[in-house]
């Protein structure tokens, strides 16, 4: 493999792994929740693609519509499942002030809920399905030949990256949101709305999930009911090695998973490569133990008074 | 009534930190809670706001009850509170500081006449406008965190501790500020441990001891007697 193929590679799913962090990274900025449910709300979106049928094949449902409903309906889908499980799963725990470990065991039964729901509606076994065909084929860079959903996979987390930057440094509610990472209680002392900003963050992570969805469907054209689990798993390390409580240390953190895992897979020896992820993990457990608090902590990250 | 408070108990667990607590605010005063750390100033200030919860008693604003609001439902009706420590946001700029303020009225943009006097009270924030407000020195960052209380156009600012940990001439101006607030016709609660501060800014002083008031009064009226700092480091009132 060559080098800008292997580089194209590690930054596509190095790109998959930052959007998975910087969603989780959102929410558990505003509500010290790690929400495990982030994974199954991107299977949710890619399921919606499809007919709710028990049968192997599954017609399109979602995904024979025109490219930019279909993209639209399937962001709608994923941020309203997300603001519902906010609404009806986390705001009453939230309501009593549970803490922080009954909020991540709860997101992991939404999770198991909604992985549940699907493997009842559509059974266990993994369904193909195609959206976007255009997007597997090769295209030319610099004389190699790379795939595009690769290119259009960096591309979009690029903008997606850009736009949350936007939106957090220059528009009140993304401002609110980086006062409410900071500290919560003061930032509703001052006014901001708890219940909105929270129901935001879930719906921009919702919103990232379902876009997520897309790409993820479009490079791999499989749907499996736990393929969120992994992508959860990336992310929530993701957001750990970035520094908790710091955004784009999630998106970096994500990013640096993914472009590690690509590349161990890619340079280790042939005989080492079924060993990968304990490489990769040793890798995560070094970065701790010379950052235990992330590589780009941010500040005030402890419990919330 | 601007502020009334009834009976007010706040427990951390079983451990009550202010009990059988009564005091009143009248629109245009200047009150001064005093007492030692520990004595519950604090904790009573976190309840006004909303941010602890009573477990007896009332807080009324204009008679109305505000036990069990969320701390954003009472900033609406005009509390507003600047904690101890400050609590500045800062990873944010003074400018987002700021903009988190003024969100509750209307945003930044319609708050015009407000920015102005901040700027005027304290020109120092129009200088650093863009910087990161965790680069401020302690006193620029008092400044910061009233101007952000102003911004959500308070009736009555409770500012706890506004003179810790500061340089004299930040105390100074902060003080200063206190008197020009209430010529534009604030109301003020601020908790201050110098009682030679409290007595000579305030109207009415409450004193504060292991979470009960054991005197309180006209600040004029204190300021005669010669038995205030007995009272203060422990000693028992006499009447």
């Amino acid at each position: 493999m060559n080098a800008i193929q292997l580089m194209v590679d590690a930054l596509s799913l190095g790109s998959q792994y930052a959007l998975v962090a910087l969603g989780i990274g959102l929410i558990f900025g505003v509500m010290r929740m790690i929400n495990f449910a982030q994974g199954d709300l991107i299977m949710l979106g890619a399921y919606a693609l499809v007919v709710p049928t028990t049968a192997d094949v599954a017609p399109p449902l979602i995904g024979k519509l025109p490219a930019l409903a279909l993209i639209v309906t399937i962001i709608a889908i994923a941020a309203g499942a997300g603001i519902l499980t906010e609404r009806f799963a986390f705001r009453p725990l939230r309501r009593r002030e549970a803490d922080g470990a009954t909020l991540l065991i709860s997101s992991f039964a939404v999770g198991y809920l909604l992985q549940s729901i699907v493997l009842f509606v559509h059974t266990g076994r993994p369904k193909s399905v195609s959206i976007f065909a255009d997007l597997t084929r090769q295209m030319e860079i610099g004389g190699v030949r790379v795939a595009m959903i690769d290119v259009v996979t960096i591309c979009v987390t690029v903008l997606l990256l850009l736009a949350m930057l936007v939106f957090l440094r220059w528009l009140r509610w993304g401002i609110e949101i980086r006062a409410a990472t900071e500290d919560f209680t003061m930032a509703r002392i001052l006014g901001v709305r708890a219940d909105a900003v929270i129901a935001l963050a879930f719906a921009i992570a919702g919103a990232l999930a379902g876009i997520l969805s897309l790409l993820y469907v479009a490079k791999t054209g499989v749907l499996d009911f736990r393929m969120g689990v992994p992508l959860a798993i990336a992310g929530f390390v993701g957001t750990v090695i970035g520094g908790m409580g710091s955004l784009v240390g999630a998106a970096l953190g994500g990013l640096f998973l993914g472009v590690a895992s690509s590349l161990l897979q890619a340079l280790l020896p042939e005989v080492l490569r079924p060993g990968r992820d304990a490489f990769l993990y040793g890798l995560v457990i070094f970065v701790l133990l010379v950052r235990p608090r992330g590589l780009f902590a941010g500040r005030n990250v402890g419990e919330r008074t | 009534m601007l502020l009334e408070v009834e009976d007010l108990e706040v427990r951390y667990g079983s451990v009550p930190a202010v009990r059988n607590l009564g005091f009143h605010v009248a629109e245009g005063e200047i009150v001064c809670f005093i007492g030692a750390n520990g004595a519950g100033k604090s904790t009573t200030m976190l309840a006004l706001a909303g941010v602890l919860h009573p477990t007896r008693g009332d807080i009324r604003i204009e008679s109305r009850s505000i036990v069990g609001l969320a701390p954003e439902d009472i900033t609406r009706l005009g509390i507003a509170l600047v904690p101890e420590g400050r609590r500045i946001f800062g990873g944010l700029t003074v400018r987002e500081n700021l903009v988190v303020a003024s969100g509750l009225r209307g945003g930044i943009a319609t708050q015009r006449s407000m920015l102005d006097l901040i700027f005027e009270l304290f020109p120092i924030l129009h200088q650093r406008f863009d910087s990161r407000a965790g680069n401020l020195s302690g006193g620029e960052q008092q400044q910061l965190a009233i101007a952000r209380a102003l911004l959500t156009r308070p009736r009555l600012l409770v500012v706890d501790e506004p003179s810790l940990g500061l340089a004299p001439k930040f105390v100074e101006l902060v003080y200063q500020t206190f008197g020009q607030l209430r010529a534009n016709g604030m109301t003020l609660l601020l908790v201050e441990q110098s009682m030679r501060r409290a007595l000579s800014l305030a109207d009415r002083v409450y004193l504060l001891k292991s979470g009960s008031m054991v005197l309180h009064g006209k600040a004029t009226e204190l300021a005669e007697r010669n038995d205030l700092e007995h009272i203060y480091f422990g000693g028992v009132a006499t009447p």
